[in-house]
This record gives structure tokens, sequence and C-alpha cells, in this order.
């Protein structure tokens, strides 16, 4: 008797592949939500909003709703969605340009009326599709293409802190910063999705997870680097856990 | 018909809650407020939701996300207000999702003036956001015809899958009229519409036969064909053009326009022909399609001239005139701007004027 002991999320396509760089966690992320949403048994009921940028890239893979926002907007349209259908289950999907630089009103807002919405925000300091810009996240000193010689404070400002911002409003339930950058905290990233996803069908209110991640290609380093790099450079600036869980 | 007294603005909002739209999501902005505030009350009597959002932006997304839903959904704003919903609309467009706007317009370029201004054609009529999209514009000259035109414009968004605009003014939507509303849909009708929409829309499906709220990616062949359907789409409406003669038959000259300016051409149209002027008159109820084959009732061979009234200056419904009349008469502008009223009587002069 063979015994299946793993297998793919059927909320992937078969036969389809993802248009992700090597060494990127978009993929790494899209799968444990489509993992969370077969366990939770809410599949047929989701809906996934995602932002422009590479956080739109796996529009052509997934195998459950989908909706194209404008670069910023997802959390507003997320929010007309589950109000328009309150028994589907709404997710908004953003990068760190997307989230917390065009659509930071729009992120707030849907926070601060505390939408029964999850939001997986991905935060790699760096614009990724449109080639290696400096995102509101970008660390001090790290070179972009908008910023040659490396973010500087007195020009540029400061990386910005998106769970902690939230953490000022009153109406969010559960905010955690995880990362992708070990098997160890893969692991702890699915379960920060579950409880994001399970808080929604439970009806609480607002969550975000925020993933600190890698972007290989427009760090300028190797897929192995960018790990050391995220180490050692993005999580003392992004320190992981539990900001908030009501 | 029990007929009633109301604001265009509110009569506005009466008469999309009885066409079954069950949201509205809107930021405040002089000279549409009363829409926002009517919705806030009335909508959760219908079991409806009010969004008050945090800029016009995040409302137009609001109600792509919506109406992505299958929900009839609206929002309104006012001419500097509608550019920043010109993104949403686009979208909207792209992904052929149905919803209601209102421009109730005022004074502009810029922020204008928060007076009655009709500057905002061309942006309506050919191009409320990137992409070269179009849509239904219908431009009320009354409250009655506001309400009527609010109520069956949700109607043709969900036939084309488009976005529908209401052109209004500041005089349309602040004016008190007695209107007669159309009837309230029961919610067994709006759970219908909204179950109509079932297999397209996004509200969760079996895993392999997903909705796809699509407003452009990188399949170029896809979204061109996308492109052609909607030009397909928009050539046809050209014969569902709307308009209104008036004493157009033995003319010498006509004067033209839509919504309000139209509505104060059509009184100096009366005091002209109490003058023993033969003058007539054409208005535009649709801008876009624009009621072309309108401008082949006007008889030629006696008139001498046509006077185009908007509120705008650089006058813009004019250049969609002289495409319709191709040459074959002499055509001036009487216009406003800034927010500033049109005269009867200095029309009227602007007529005699065409006549010398």
């Amino acid at each position: 008797m063979e015994e299946l002991i793993y297998t793919k999320t059927k909320t992937i396509q078969p036969g389809k592949s993802s248009g992700f760089c090597p060494g990127c966690m978009h993929d790494t992320i899209i799968k444990l939500i489509g993992e969370v949403l077969e366990e939770l048994d809410i599949a047929d009921k989701a809906v996934s909003c995602s932002g422009v940028g590479c956080c739109g890239l796996f529009m052509d893979y997934i195998n459950y709703d989908y909706v194209q926002c404008a670069h910023g907007r997802a959390s507003a349209v997320a929010t007309g969605i589950k109000r328009g259908n309150p028994d589907s289950i709404v997710y908004a999907y953003q990068g760190d340009g997307d989230f917390a630089s065009i659509g930071l009103a729009e992120s707030i807002h849907a926070a601060n009326r505390g939408e029964n919405i999850t939001v997986i925000f991905v935060n790699n300091g760096i614009y990724g599709m449109t080639g290696g810009q400096m995102a509101p996240t970008t660390l001090v000193g790290m070179k972009a293409t908008t910023a040659p010689k490396g973010r500087n404070p007195e020009e540029h400002g400061y990386p910005m802190h998106v769970c902690e911002m939230l953490d000022t409003l009153t109406a969010p339930v559960y905010l955690e910063r995880v990362s992708c950058n070990t098997p160890a905290n893969v692991i702890k990233t699915k379960k920060a999705i579950k409880k994001a996803f399970q808080n929604q069908v439970e009806g609480k209110g607002y969550s975000l997870v925020e993933i600190v991640t890698s972007c290989p290609t427009n760090w300028g380093l190797s897929a192995l680097d960018s790990l050391d790099f995220l180490e050692q450079k993005m999580l003392p600036e992004f320190p992981l856990g539990v900001i908030r869980d009501r | 018909m029990e007929r009633v007294l109301m604001k265009g603005c509110e009569a506005i909002s009466e008469a999309a809650v009885r066409a079954g739209c069950r949201f509205f999501a809107g930021y405040p902005i002089t000279p549409q407020n009363e829409i926002p505030e009517y919705m806030a009350r009335r909508l959760p009597e219908v079991g409806g939701q009010f969004v008050q959002s945090e800029s016009e932006v995040a409302a137009i997304n609001m109600v792509y996300g919506n109406a992505s839903s299958g929900v009839r959904a609206m929002t309104s704003s006012s001419s500097c207000g509608i550019s920043l919903k010109s993104e949403g609309v686009s979208y909207c467009a792209m992904a052929r999702i149905p919803m209601v706007y209102v421009n109730v317009s005022r004074g502009g370029p810029g922020v204008g003036t928060i007076q009655p201004a009709q500057q905002d054609y061309h942006q309506a009529t050919k191009a409320s956001g990137n992409g070269g999209f179009r849509m239904r514009v219908f431009a009320p000259a009354t409250v009655q015809e506001a309400v009527d035109m609010t109520y069956k414009a949700f109607e043709y968004a969900d036939k084309d899958r488009n976005p529908v605009l209401i052109l209004a003014d500041g005089v349309i939507g602040s004016v008190l009229e007695p209107v007669v509303l159309p009837p309230q849909k029961t919610e067994e009708e709006v759970a219908a519409i909204k179950a109509g929409k079932d297999e397209w829309a996004a509200i969760g499906h079996e895993l392999g036969s997903r909705a796809w709220i699509n407003p452009g990616g990188w399949d170029n062949l896809l979204y061109e064909s996308v492109n052609k359907a909607a030009d397909d789409m928009y050539k046809a409406w050209a014969e569902e053009a709307e308009y209104e003669l008036f004493m157009v038959e033995d003319a010498e000259v006509i004067l033209t326009g839509y919504g309000i300016s139209a509505r104060i051409a059509r009184s100096a149209v009366k005091a002209l022909r109490e003058e023993g002027i033969k003058a007539g008159l054409v208005r535009a109820k649709t801008v876009f399609p624009f009621p072309y084959k309108a401008y082949d009732a006007i008889n030629y061979d006696i008139c001498k001239g046509i006077l185009d009234v908007e509120m705008s200056i650089p006058a813009q419904f004019v250049d969609d005139v002289k495409v319709a009349v191709n040459g074959r008469c002499p055509i001036s502008c009487y216009g406003r701007s800034a927010g500033i009223m049109l005269s009867k009587f200095d029309m009227m002069d602007a007529a005699k004027a065409m006549l010398k």
C-alpha cells in the first residue's frame, strides 16, 4: 500500500509554472496560502485580490477566484468584494511598494475600518518587477536604481514599519511579522497565514501578516547570499514576531 | 403617479436605490455631497452598504471590487474628484465590470470653482481614463431626467458589462423639482440580478472554474480581442443615441447644447419665437453616443446658423457639433465657465447676431 504523504496544493493549476525568479519567495507564499485554503476548506469561497508588481505574477496559475487590482488599491478592492459577498473569503496580496507607498491610504484605512479581510504583505525592501527602485521599506544604505548611492536618511527618510504603524490603530485584530528564510520560518509563516484566515472565517476582523522576503535579482545577490542578507540586515530592521493578537 | 419634490442629488440617489443599487462609496466634495449623505441614510434601510472612503481613488476601487462581486454599485463626485476616479473607471472598462457613477460637475480646470459648469465634456465623452475605452454618458436637463437616466443606467451597465456615467452639473444636482420616482425593485429582483452574475463574479467558485476579474496582463492577443469586442459594442450604441428636437423644422437659427445649458436654450428659443424669430433647439440627451443624426433634422436650406451653448470656455461640445453639421451651416459659440451661469438674454442676442 502506498501512502500519500505530500501532494501539491489543488489551488495551483496543474501543469502551470510560476514566473518568479530563482530564490524568490513569492511562490512559497502562494503555495502556503493555497495549502491553508485547502486545510480550512475555504478554497471554493476564496477571492484573491493582488496588487501590481511581482505580487500579481501568480494570476495565471492559481485555481480559485482572482481579481487584479490597480497598483496599491487591493485593500480597497477587497473591502468592496467582502462587503458585496460576506460569505466569501477575501485576501489582499500586496508588496511593499503596493501596500506602503502608492496604496498607503487604502491600506491603512481598510485596517482602521477593521474590514474582515486578510492581508498578506510581502516586504522585500525593493521594487521587483520594475527593476530595483527604492521602496518605502528599503534599508538605510541599501542601493536601489533610484538611490544609486544607497538610501540616505537625510534625503529619503527611513524604512517604514508597517506592522508597528498599524499597531497604532484600534481595529486590527492580528498583526504578525514572519519570514520564509528558513524551513522553520516557513512553517511559522504558514501558521500565521492560517491564523489570519481563521480570523476572517470567524468574523473577527482585520488581520495582516507581513512576510519579510528576499529579491535576489534586484538585490544583486545570489539566492543563497540573499538569505544571509535577509538574516543579517533585514531582520534586525524588521524583527519577527507577533505584534498584536486579539 | 405620485409626484414628490426632491433635490437632484437626492433624486439620483433614490433612483439608484430603486434600481437595485446596494453599495455606494464616496468622498465629500461640493456640489454633490447630498448623494453620499442620502446614501448613508438610505442604503442601510434596504440592506445595502455605504462607505465613506478615504479618497475618490479608494471609492472607485471599492466600487470596482463590489461590482466584481455582482452587486449593483455606484459612486459619485464632482469634476476634480472625477479625475481621481479615472484609474478605477478604466479598470472597470477593461475588466468589463458594470457600475454607475455620477459627475455633478463644477468649474475647472484644477480645483476650479464649486459652482455649476460643463467643463468636463471631453473627459466624460472621450477620455475618462487611460486606454481609449468608451462609456454611455447621459446628460440630464431636469431632475426627472436625472432620475430616469440613473434608473436605466444600471440596466445598461449590466447589459453591456461596462461603466455608465451620469454627467450632471451643479444646477441639476442642487435644484428642487417635482419628480415621479421609478418603481422600487423588490429584494427578490435585486437578488436575482446579483445571482445572474454568479458565473463571472468574484464570489468564490469550485476549484478549476474560477472567476478572473481581468483588467490586463501580458497576453497581448487576449487583450486586443477584448479591445476589439469593446469597439464593436461602442459602435453598436450609435443607433441608441438620445436627443430632443424642439421647433427645428422651420428654424432659421438653431441653438444646441446639453444639460442645463440646453434647458436655458429652450427658454431662449421660446422667447425668440415670441419675438417672431424662427429659432429651434437640438439637445443631446446622451453625449456618448453622440446624437449625430439629430443634426440631419435641421433644414439647411433655411438655417442660417447654429449657436452652440455650453458652460465651458473653451467650448468642447461644439467639437462634436462640428462633426455632425459637417460644414452645412456656420457655427458659433456662446459660453461661460468657472461656475458662471448662462444668460437667456445673452443667448438670444448671440442667436440674433447669427441672423444678421
